[in-house]
């Protein structure tokens, strides 16, 4: 092994593509590959002032503010995995997209599933005052 | 009928993906083990995706407890979203600044892959220091995690990724002296991939914190679904 070059010495088409690598079969000059960074900044940075914005202003109905703020930030998520870390959904790009998409789930079992039994709980619970009342 | 037609298609079993010119390595186990590098990308993402999975954790505790102030100060009362938006500006511009990192390195490029990685901690910094000040502000105004359960819920989740930013500050300064010393070698430019791709991450994760835990959470209760 040359020790230096061997970055570029497996270009085989259809080789697997690392998270956070461009294609090798792809070549971007380095002007492009800057540019596209910019436009993913552009973009987070966009999506970012979207959210500040949002929860600033009374444009959008109230109750609906949550879900708005909810759908930016997963909005802002996707721009950061598509270019920063070079998440696509090309054919050697597989194995990166089944890991996230395993780990997303288990992200909402998580999270949707904890709203969802601490609500049920909450409602079921003798409210603490009668608690207290009972204890007496 | 010509003799063309009678041919064996040439890519009868690969379905069109790779008609050109069949591949050499596929990816999917023939052709050899993987190089080091995607292993050691690939393993790396692994661990990141278990990462968010326990910041999840700790987003499903604030969420299911940020309603229990136990009398105490409420996240509207508390939180500045000033703050929030120049911590965010600061680590916004540092996951371009480290996405430049890397495009230096590629380019085997000293002089701007010290530059970009010295921009890189320098926000960073900058970004723990916001924190820092915020949590000091609060326990000053008594509002320390041990007053309520939605406190102890915001400092676990915001401080976890504090910690997770000191920890990849610490990373970043042995990446610029591996750099300068030992030069673009291979294995320290696979040790480089993982730092930017756990910078990039933590982004990710703070942008759940600043959209959840301080836009939404400080939205009058009445919004509140």
């Amino acid at each position: 092994m040359s020790g230096e070059h061997e970055f570029d010495a497996g270009s085989n088409v259809g080789e697997d593509r690392l998270p956070g690598a461009e294609s090798a079969a792809e070549e971007r000059t380095l002007g492009q590959e800057v540019r596209g960074y910019a436009l993913g900044l552009a973009l987070a940075v966009g999506l970012t002032a979207a959210s500040f914005w949002v929860r600033g202003t009374d444009l959008v109905y109230g109750p609906g503010l949550a879900l708005a703020l909810l759908v930016l930030a997963v909005a802002q998520m996707g721009i950061h995995l598509i270019f920063f870390l070079h998440i696509t959904t090309a054919p050697d790009n597989e194995n990166n997209i089944l890991a996230l998409a395993f780990g997303v789930l288990i992200v909402c079992l998580i999270v949707f599933g904890s709203l969802w039994v601490m609500e049920h709980l909450n409602h079921n619970m003798v409210p603490m005052q009668e608690l207290m009342q009972m204890q007496r | 009928m010509s003799t063309e037609a009678l041919r064996a298609p040439p890519d009868s079993s690969h379905l069109g993906h790779h008609a050109a010119a069949p591949p050499l390595v596929t990816g999917h186990g023939a052709g050899g083990p993987a190089p080091k590098r995607i292993v050691v990308g690939y393993g790396f993402w692994i661990f990141l995706l278990s990462d968010v999975i326990m910041f999840s954790a700790f987003f499903a505790a604030y969420a299911v407890l940020f309603k229990n102030t136990a009398g105490g100060p409420t996240a509207e009362q508390l939180f500045d979203l000033r703050n929030t938006a120049a911590e965010t500006a600061c680590l916004l511009a540092s996951t371009f600044t480290c996405a430049m990192a890397s495009l230096a390195v590629g380019e085997r490029n000293q002089k701007w892959t010290q530059l970009s990685l010295l921009a890189t901690g320098v926000l960073g910094v900058t970004f723990i220091t916001l924190e820092i000040r915020e949590f000091a502000s609060l326990i000053s105004r008594g509002a320390g995690p041990s007053r309520s359960a939605f406190l102890s819920s915001f400092f676990t989740l915001v401080g976890c990724h504090g910690v997770h930013v000191t920890a990849g500050l610490l990373w970043l300064g042995t990446m610029m002296a591996q750099f300068y010393a030992k030069g673009f070698r291979r294995d320290i430019r696979h040790r480089f991939l993982c730092f930017s791709l756990f910078w990039h991450a933590l982004d990710i994760i703070w942008v759940g914190i600043f959209s959840l835990v301080y836009l939404v959470g400080t939205l009058p209760r009445e919004l509140l679904p």
